[in-house]
């Protein structure tokens, strides 16, 4: 298979880990300036809840960008696979911010009212569920913990396709009625999945 | 008709009373500020009202700031962003306004907004509003009680229920454009007659005493405090005195969520989450939520709990 990446193209000023840094560091922006918005009083009457949920729109979003990198690749040649970590590493660190915007800035730590919203609402135990997961993989993401993991890192990173399902449902079922978007990020979630269902050709040595 | 006593929210329940006083410098600036435009008489009114803390009463609450009143809301006519109402309400043009009144009453008419007001009058009432999304505000309104126009209608005997039906414009309101996910239009709700006559009852015609932006209902909609928000139909078209208990929008939409009745009461949860609490906009900052619990009838119930005297509430939610 011809490959984007090495030969054809000039090399990078930077190195594969700087390229990587800067990725992450560029895609903190949207969160840099909502704070900063935020801050500044520019973002409504409810500042807490838009950082909320943009936040975990952006988690979404970057989780399925590091899906996408993987079909990319086997499907129409496009070698992103530098950049799959920090998208993963995007989408938690996203999610962590959706999570600390909820539990301590518009729950206040409060342990009564946070088992009153998990007991009562359905959509929080999915999204509980999507955040461990991403923490897990985000924790397991480091080279040493590859190393250490061996065959097994892939079937754990695997977990990210059921991260990516019950995302969806966590978007899906948290609004008062149907919203458009969830099923937007939903359609792309299962059509990520469905290429990894697309059997892949056997083997063939090519030498 | 004499004066209507209703509770007026503390200030101690959220403001310091610091906060407050000096809150009240700046509503004479901004009062003044709104002589400048020609709002006379009802911005007298509502300095008027902001003053009770003086006549003896208790002090209100600090009503929400203008800007939170008119930029975050639910009217899904627009749109289903709490912005959406402000931004996309552009093309709505709701002047001339009539409202038909009809059903089980002596003298159906169809009344133009001009004459409403001027029979009825303005008061500003400032009530809470508590949103079925745990999430409350504090607002003056201007208006009168819709037991003044229902009087003059004159209901029959018999008559039971009223049903109020809001604008259907889909040119001009863009989320009534939008067929699969949306509520079924126009939107439609519903009193038990004697809720609709009860003193508390407000058909709003303004809002900080000026005429209600078309976020907000213009220009005439129901104000009911002691229920969810959405009861509080906007852009009223038309209302029908029946015998019968009116659809709902929301409760035709989700049953088990919505009830005809919708009183606020933090020991009846919403199916999805708690409304044992509500975050209170425009207070709080970026990093830490204003929140309070919430209140029986929203803080109105002795003023309406003997209307439920014998009722399940947790039955006809």
């Amino acid at each position: 298979m011809p490959s984007f990446s090495s030969s054809r193209r000039k090399r990078s000023r930077f190195s594969p880990v700087t390229r990587q840094v800067l990725l992450y560091l560029f895609f903190l922006l949207p969160a840099a300036l909502d704070i900063a918005q935020g801050m500044a009083g520019t973002l409504g009457p409810n500042p807490t809840s838009v950082c909320l949920h943009d936040f975990g729109r952006y988690a979404f979003r970057f989780l399925l960008a590091s899906m996408v990198i993987s079909p990319l690749k086997r499907f129409v040649s496009v070698d992103l696979m530098l950049y799959r970590r920090p998208l993963g590493l995007l989408a938690f660190t996203y999610a962590a911010l959706h999570v600390f915007f909820y539990v301590v800035v518009a729950r206040h730590l409060d342990t009564h009212i946070l088992w009153q919203d998990f007991t009562t609402r359905p959509f929080l135990t999915f999204g509980v569920i999507t955040f461990l997961i991403l923490a897990a993989l985000a924790a397991t993401s480091t080279r040493r913990a590859i190393r250490a993991l061996g065959r097994k890192w892939v079937p754990l990173h695997r977990l990210a396709y059921l991260a990516m399902l019950l995302a969806t449902i966590h978007y899906t079922i948290a609004f008062k009625t149907w919203h458009v978007e969830p099923f937007l990020y939903g359609a792309v979630a299962l059509f990520v999945l469905a290429l990894r269902l697309v059997p892949k050709p056997p083997r063939r040595s090519v030498r | 008709m004499e004066a209507y006593r209703y509770p007026q929210p503390m200030a101690s329940e959220i403001t310091p009373r610091s906060y407050f006083l000096s809150r009240r410098t700046l509503i004479a600036g901004a009062a003044g500020s709104m002589l400048a435009v020609g709002h006379t008489d009802q911005t007298a009114q509502a300095a008027a009202g902001h003053a009770g803390g003086e006549a003896g009463w208790p002090a209100p609450e600090k009503p929400t700031p203008r800007n939170d009143v008119t930029q975050y809301n639910n009217f899904y006519e627009f749109g289903t962003d709490k912005s959406d109402p402000a931004e996309l309400s552009g093309a709505f043009k709701p002047l001339p306004w009539s409202v038909q009144v009809d059903g089980m009453v002596d003298n159906p008419r169809i009344w133009p907004l001009e004459d409403l007001t001027r029979q009825f009058g303005q008061e500003e009432r400032l009530y809470r509003m508590r949103c079925v999304e745990a999430w409350s505000m504090v607002i003056p309104w201007n208006g009168f009680p819709l037991a003044a126009m229902l009087k003059a209608a004159g209901p029959k005997i018999g008559a039971r229920y009223v049903a109020f039906t809001s604008v259907f414009r889909p040119s001009e309101m863009p989320g009534q454009r939008g067929g699969l996910f949306a509520l079924k239009w126009p939107y439609v709700e519903g009193l038990r007659l004697d809720e609709a006559m009860h003193p508390l009852t407000l058909l709003a015609t303004g809002v900080y005493g000026e005429a209600l932006p078309a976020q907000n209902g213009a220009p005439i909609r129901l104000v009911v405090p002691w229920k969810y928000g959405f009861k509080g139909i906007k852009s009223i078209t038309r209302i029908t005195v029946t015998d019968r208990q009116p659809p709902t929008s929301w409760n035709l939409m989700a049953p088990e969520e919505y009830g005809f009745y919708a009183n606020v009461n933090p020991a009846v949860d919403h199916p999805r989450w708690s409304q044992g609490s509500e975050q209170v906009i425009g207070e709080g900052s970026l990093f830490r939520t204003a929140r309070k619990p919430t209140q029986l009838f929203n803080g109105y119930a002795e003023q309406v709990a003997d209307l439920y005297q014998g009722m399940d509430l947790r039955k006809d939610f």
